[in-house]
């Protein structure tokens, strides 16, 4: 079995990380990865809304653009909204990245394949022709660096998808009430008395 | 903050340049409009998120002139909502303009806000109800109203031009300070239908 281990290219993804990234993580496992390499109030994690993880990180970047903002999501996540590359190809922001953690399968409801299962999709392809000015695929631990580099470091917007294996890994289970992680993430954002009045 | 971030999203010129907002009605009749551009300026409303419709074009116009906006087309209507969601985590405030045939394509990203009680500000024109000729526009029309209703959004009807732009404000209120989904329902009476037939000669 070929591709990279979610959990520990999460964790060696956030190491170093500071409070001026922010991160939001798509639906199911890019939830459990993201709380198992370490919570905090910069995290938001997206519980629902299927298809919505890089328009929402999108939408907080627009705001936030001194801050690095991250998107971390799956192949089935990302598949379901697609048109997210070309709205925020068409009106670009120079702080987002989106990382598609691929590993071809809709985890959390009996691992069926996904369209990039058999590598016949490929979104960092679609990404591109979809007007993205920065997309990659990584396979290879060897890559891990050059992933960070592109995540944290190059102009966005950046889209890189890297390939993982398919697991049945343990759920780690961030707090899961929206407003309770909304007013966390807005506090820490914008301060509390900015963010409660 | 808000000129940094103007400087980051209109980074890249855009592909059409803005048409210069002209008066495309006539002066005895009201620019609600205009009206409706003022409110949202002065309610700080800087994000308006678009799938484009014929009754809100002299808006959309209004707002591309407007420096202090930034709008931006979506390719479907949930993209609008989880924008909007990012703005009010980041922040901000914005609005989503679309027609009542969109707002089926939003249910499940209404999840979203709901539980997360984040303020949506929606102004939707309404199809499919007053002397429609597109069949195809009723059952959406129809049924706008109740699939709102059935994810929380609460709805102010307008049928009056006169009323848009004081709903919009009373809406945006209802939203940002009741921390409520809003959806100004702007009824087809108020923009008049199309006969397509006449269009066809």
């Amino acid at each position: 079995m070929s591709g990279l281990h979610r959990r520990e290219l999460v964790k060696e993804l956030v190491k170093g990380r500071g409070k001026d990234t922010l991160m939001l993580a798509g639906l199911g496992s890019p939830c459990w990865d993201l709380t198992n390499a370490g919570d905090m109030a910069e995290n938001f994690y997206i519980w629902g809304a299927m298809g919505g993880a890089a328009m929402i990180g999108y939408g907080v970047a627009r705001m936030q653009p001194e801050k690095r903002v991250v998107v971390l999501t799956g192949d089935g996540e990302m598949l379901m909204g697609m048109g997210a590359f070309a709205t925020i190809a068409n009106h670009p922001v120079r702080n987002l990245a989106i990382v598609v953690l691929d590993n071809g399968r809709f985890g959390e409801t009996g691992g069926q394949k996904t369209h990039t299962a058999a590598g016949v999709t490929d979104l960092a392809g679609i990404a591109k022709a979809s007007g993205i000015a920065t997309t990659a695929t990584i396979s290879e631990e060897s890559e891990v660096g050059k992933l960070k580099e592109l995540v944290f470091k190059t102009p966005g917007p950046v889209v890189a998808v890297a390939k993982v294996q398919y697991e049945k890994l343990k759920f780690v289970l961030p707090a899961n009430s929206g407003s309770y992680l909304k007013d966390r993430f807005r506090n820490a954002v914008l301060g509390e008395d900015t963010a409660q009045k | 903050m808000l000129s940094l971030s103007k400087h980051e999203v209109r980074r890249v010129p855009p592909r059409f340049p803005p048409k210069t907002a002209t008066r495309t009605m006539t002066d005895t009749k009201l620019d609600w409009p205009a009206d409706v551009h003022k409110v949202l300026r002065d309610e700080g409303i800087t994000e308006v998120a678009i799938v484009p419709d014929a009754g809100h074009s002299r808006l959309i116009e209004l707002c591309e002139a407007d420096n202090d906006i930034s709008l931006v087309t979506m390719t479907t209507e949930e993209e609008g909502i989880h924008m909007l969601s990012g703005t009010f985590l980041g922040g901000g405030k914005g609005v989503m303009l679309l027609q009542s045939s969109g707002v089926g394509n939003i249910m499940n990203s209404l999840a979203l806000p709901n539980t997360c009680r984040i303020p949506i500000l929606m102004i939707v024109t309404m199809r499919g109800e007053w002397g429609e000729f597109n069949s195809w526009q009723v059952p959406m029309g129809q049924g706008t109203p109740g699939c709102l209703e059935a994810m929380g959004v609460r709805l102010i009807r307008v049928d009056a031009p006169a009323d848009i732009a004081p709903a919009v404000k009373a809406a945006s209120r209802l939203a940002f300070d009741g921390q409520q989904m809003v959806a100004v329902l702007i009824s087809q009476k108020t923009l008049g239908f199309k006969d397509f037939r006449e269009l066809a000669r």
